[in-house]
This record gives C-alpha cells, sequence and structure tokens, in this order.
C-alpha cells in the first residue's frame, strides 16, 4: 500500500476511535505507525516523540488541528480533537521513553564544529546545553537528522511557521551550510 | 566549508578545517558573540540571563469558569467583570458604530467578533487564515486588518457579520520580519491609518524600512514615513485636546535588568526621530550603537513606563463613567516583561499628563495579572465602550474583561 494511503487509514482508524471511551494509550497505537514503537520514530523525516516536553506538544497537536501548522495527515488526525484530547495527548507524548543516544561514535571534529555555531548561536540558551528543553521549548536531544535538518531548513525559510517568530528569526543568523551540521550534533548529543 | 560526510582519505583535513572554524568562531566570539540580528545580541553568560526567555501565551483560551477573575484589583468604586472568553490570543480591540467589538490576534489565524445578538453576547469568528492579524481599526463602517506584512479591510463589516466576505488588501508594501511584525494599527484625526513597522530584531541597525511609523490614506496610498527611531511600538492614540499623536515604544532587550524603560512618545510633527537603536529612553546611549551619537539628537520621551514593562495598547479615556480625574488621562496596558528576573507590569495604568503634555504620574488601575512572579494573565490592549466603561483584552487567556465604575456592575447583555 502507498505510504500516504496508510497514514490516510490510520487517520480514519484514529477519528473513528476517537467516539469511542477509549485511553489515550490505546489511541496513540495509531501515532507509533508514524512515529515508531512507543514514540522513537523509524519513519524518514517524521519526528520522535518521546519524551517531548508537554506544553511544546500542545501547541503543536493545536496548530495542527487549527491548520497553522499544515501536515495533511496530521491535520487529518487533530480535526475533530477536543481541547481536552490535545491536553491529553500532549502528556501522554511526555511519559513515552526519549530518544536513545546513538550507540556508533560520533565525528568529533564535525561535534567540535557544530558545537560552536550552537554557542555562537545560542541554540543551548533556551533548548538547554542537553538540548531537553523545557515547557513551550522543545526537547530536541536525539531527534532523527533528517527531521532535524528539514525542519531548520524549514525555519530559516519561514516556510514552516512557529507558534511565535522566535526560531525564524534565530535562524536568520544561521547559514544553510551550517544546518547539517547542527542537525548532526543534537541528533548525537549526549 | 563543505558540509557533507567525506571519503576517508580526507579526513585528516576535515580535522584540520574543522579547528580553524573553531578558532574563527571564538575569535568572533568576543566582543560581539552573536551573528548581526540575532535576538539574542547582548545576552550575558550568566546564569540569572540563562533563565530569561520570551514568554509564550499558552494556545488554549481558558475556559469562563477557570480565568483570573477573582484575582484582577481595581481601585475603590471600580469592578471588573468578564466581557467575553475563549477568543485565542485575544489582541488589539476595536469598536464598531453598532457595538460590535472587534478582536485581533497574534499566534492564532483569527480576527473575533464580539457581537450583540438577541440580548445575548456572542463570540463569532470574522476571518481566520490570516498571517498574524494582531491589529484591528474600525473607522465609518470599515474595518481595518493589520497582518505581518499586510493590511486589508471589510466595508460595512457590521452589515455581514454572518457572512463576513474575504478582507480586500489595501497594502503590502511591508516586510515580512518575524521579529516585531505584528502591528498595532489606528487612524488619526486626519483620516489617516498609521501603520508601524518595528525593528526587525531585539537591537539592530535598521534599514529604511524599519524602525518607523508609517501613515497612509484609508486606501492604502501616498503611504510616507511619520516617525523614525521606533523600536517596537504597539500602541498609539490622540490626545482629544490637541491631537498630537501618543504612542508607546519598547525599549531593546540586555542591556540591564533595570534600564531602559520603555517609553512614552509624543510626536509633534512629521519626520521626528525618537533614537532607536542609538538611543534609548531619552538618555541612555545604546551600548554598541550609541557611539557617534548623542540622545540630544532625538526625541526624548515624554514618560518612563517602566524596565522591560511591555506598554502596549493605550487610549486617551475620553468617557463620562470614571471619575474626573480618570478624562483625557491615557490607559495603558502593559504586557508584563520577560528580560528581567522579577517581572515587572502585567497590569493596566493610568498616565496622568502635566500642563506641558508630559507625564506626570502613572497610577494603577487593573493589577493582580501577576502573582508570584508568574503571570495568570497578560493584558494587550484596551478600549472605551461608549458607556465610558472600558475593555481589557489578555492575549494569555484569551479573554476580554470590562471594567466600570459606579453601581452598573454588569454590562447590559
Amino acid at each position: 500500500m502507498h505510504k500516504t494511503s496508510i497514514i490516510a487509514a490510520f487517520a480514519l482508524a484514529l477519528l473513528a476511535s476517537s467516539v469511542n471511551a477509549e485511553t489515550v494509550a490505546e489511541r496513540a497505537v495509531t501515532c507509533f505507525a508514524c512515529h515508531g514503537e512507543h514514540g522513537t520514530s523509524e519513519t524518514e523525516n517524521t519526528p520522535s516523540l518521546g519524551g517531548q516536553q508537554a506544553a511544546y506538544a500542545l501547541i503543536q497537536l493545536f496548530m495542527f488541528r487549527e491548520k497553522l501548522r499544515t501536515f495533511d495527515p496530521m491535520n487529518e488526525i487533530t480535526k475533530s480533537f477536543s481541547d481536552d484530547d490535545l491536553k491529553a495527548f500532549s502528556d501522554f507524548i511526555a511519559t513515552l521513553p526519549k530518544p536513545q543516544v546513538p550507540t556508533e561514535a560520533s565525528d568529533a571534529a564535525r561535534m567540535q564544529k557544530a558545537l560552536a555555531i550552537i554557542n555562537a548561536n545560542h541554540c543551548n540558551s533556551c533548548h538547554k546545553p542537553d538540548f531537553s528543553g523545557s515547557d513551550n521549548v522543545p526537547r530536541l536531544a536525539n531527534q532523527r537528522e533528517d527531521y532535524l535538518t528539514k525542519t531548520l531548513r524549514e525555519y530559516k525559510d519561514n516556510t514552516r511557521h512557529g507558534y511565535d517568530g522566535t526560531m525564524a528569526d534565530v535562524m536568520g543568523s544561521v547559514t544553510s551550510e551550517q544546518i547539517p551540521d547542527l542537525a548532526y550534533y543534537i541528533s548525537r548529543v549526549k | 566549508m563543505i558540509a557533507t560526510s567525506s571519503p576517508r582519505s580526507l579526513w585528516l583535513a576535515g580535522v584540520f578545517l574543522g579547528a580553524l572554524t573553531v578558532a574563527a568562531a571564538a575569535q568572533q566570539a568576543s566582543p560581539s558573540p552573536l551573528p548581526p540580528g540575532s535576538p539574542l545580541i547582548g545576552q550575558p553568560d550568566n546564569e540569572a540571563a540563562s533563565k530569561l526567555r520570551p514568554q509564550v501565551a499558552p494556545p488554549l483560551a481558558t475556559s469562563a469558569d477557570k480565568l483570573p477573575i477573582a484575582k484582577l484589583k481595581v481601585p475603590q468604586g471600580f469592578n471588573i467583570e468578564v466581557y467575553a472568553s475563549g477568543l485565542n490570543n485575544a489582541r488589539e480591540m476595536a469598536l464598531g458604530d453598532k457595538g460590535t467589538v472587534f478582536v485581533g490576534t497574534r499566534l492564532v489565524d483569527k480576527v473575533y467578533a464580539i457581537v450583540n445578538k438577541d440580548g445575548k453576547r456572542e463570540v463569532k469568528v470574522l476571518a481566520s487564515g490570516l498571517y498574524r492579524p494582531n491589529g484591528v481599526a474600525f473607522h465609518n463602517g470599515t474595518l481595518y486588518i493589520a497582518e505581518l506584512s499586510q493590511v486589508s479591510k471589510i466595508d460595512n463589516v457590521e452589515d455581514h457579520l454572518d457572512d463576513p466576505p474575504k478582507p480586500t488588501v489595501i497594502y503590502d508594501k511591508l516586510p515580512k520580519d518575524e521579529a516585531h511584525g505584528w502591528k498595532f494599527i489606528a487612524i488619526g484625526p486626519d483620516n489617516k491609518l498609521y501603520v508601524p513597522v518595528g525593528q526587525p530584531g531585539n537591537n539592530v541597525l535598521h534599514d529604511d524600512a524599519h524602525g518607523q511609523i508609517r501613515r497612509m490614506d484609508l486606501d492604502g496610498k501616498n503611504d510616507e514615513v511619520y516617525a523614525l527611531g521606533v523600536r517596537n511600538s504597539v500602541g498609539f492614540d490622540w490626545n482629544p485636546e490637541n491631537k498630537q499623536m501618543y504612542f508607546t515604544d519598547n525599549g531593546r532587550d540586555w542591556l540591564s535588568e533595570d534600564v531602559p524603560n520603555d517609553e512614552l512618545n509624543r510626536i509633534t510633527k512629521k519626520g521626528e526621530d525618537f533614537g532607536a537603536p542609538y538611543c534609548y529612553q531619552g538618555n541612555i546611549p545604546d551600548p554598541e550603537f550609541g557611539w557617534g551619537h548623542s540622545c540630544s539628537e532625538f526625541v526624548a520621551p515624554v514618560g518612563l513606563m517602566g524596565p522591560h514593562a511591555a506598554a502596549l495598547g493605550m487610549r486617551f479615556y475620553t468617557g463620562n463613567m470614571f471619575p474626573k480625574s480618570y478624562r483625557n488621562a491615557i490607559i495603558v496596558a502593559r504586557h508584563g516583561s520577560w528580560n528581567r528576573t522579577n517581572k515587572f507590569g502585567g497590569d493596566v495604568v493610568v498616565v496622568h499628563l502635566d500642563k506641558d503634555g508630559k507625564v506626570k504620574d502613572i497610577e494603577p488601575l487593573v493589577t493582580g495579572f501577576l502573582q508570584d512572579n508568574k503571570y495568570v494573565g497578560r493584558p494587550d490592549d484596551v478600549m472605551l465602550m461608549k458607556d465610558g466603561s472600558i475593555l481589557i483584552s489578555d492575549d494569555w487567556n484569551g479573554a476580554v474583561y470590562r471594567v466600570s465604575y459606579g453601581k452598573s456592575k454588569v454590562a447590559a447583555q
């Protein structure tokens, strides 16, 4: 089956299930289809959800529902969510296990180079030195590298609108060439 | 430098180049560690500063029964009540001729209308799919809406509350920067539309398209720069006595905990320069851009509104309900600080002017939005109602409150 139709099928399944009195954990099975078992994604360009800050997750789910952030499968899934659903799912996401630190050794020189970019742009000021985030600032640590690259690019050209403009603003001074190094570091940070 | 992965044989070269880059970055780290335009310019490297970051309103509007109304305090004789709830991220307000209250938003895509229908107040979505439609103004039946980089209008809007047409764009010659890109708008006594364009960052040497207040005809034509050296104004109104324009302007971040103050400025003629980014609060040369300049080159503020206070929406009080001492005073919503360890503002204040039109004193009107150094609400704009009461928007809770004086405690439904 084509990937989009799988997503659409799951979206429909979730829409159907939301009318039943299922627990959030039961309903979240649909999320795991793309976001990976227990929220660690193995799908290209699709983020891991585990350990995400609940306040940030709530903002993203709200933005999907309101179509302030556009991605068809997520817009479809959240379309019928109540405010309480949004809260229940964001709280649940925060309880999932954090993505693991990759076991293979990272390129020390590239990590150093990326750290210099991070320090110069104070990424660690809001996201914390360990990239765990807090409150409405997302956890980025050990997020998928391809998703980080994609997202940073989208923030830089403002094709992904943040809830507020902070990331568009911050990315103004980061060059396109620096983005892969940032993603490399953040996906491997210990 | 090439960022893609390289063959093994180039590994050593990669280390060498990487080391050079680190060295280059370290050199840049002093004295200005950040690339130009970064919003974090000036942030000192210490623990207290690292704890500060912009406070973002929660996405969901607070339900009516959970609003912090019991915590909000008004002076003796005044009353405060919830006027409307469920308006996510309520920002600037405008009053229609027929009593409709229009409310813009910054973090969602909607403009709301609070309408009185069959004796009942109701919140409607008037327009959606807009980009940061913070600003709303009403004039002769027409609603003007300011998004991040364009202004549009809906004619005879109060006749189309149930079937509103899409807003028609009248002006789009605006920068698209996110930083200070949201707009407060108003129509002056000269029947011109006033549109601010903030500095595109905390403290930047802006180009000719930024750091100003423009004005234009109501069809968007004949635009001109009316005031310069404006960092980020999110509120203005005209003195009913002499028609002079007053505006709030937010001071820069990261200079210190206690300065600069936000400014209250007065424009006496077109083309005046209020100092940003060279001089703040009339007497502090900017440590970076102030070199080669003197604060005396610029028009000083008529009053200071507090450090990092975020003095936003402001209106002269021309109503008859409040005591006489409020007449022609300015009511200002101070959204409250983020760039300060002990938060400041988060209140609505009354600014009394002296005979020269300068600030005589500032006294609180509504307090209590700040509890134990945390926001339970944040006032964004104030607006006068026909009966002389005022409305206050709260973007943190997505609500509008009404402040009245005397026995008429509750607004007519």
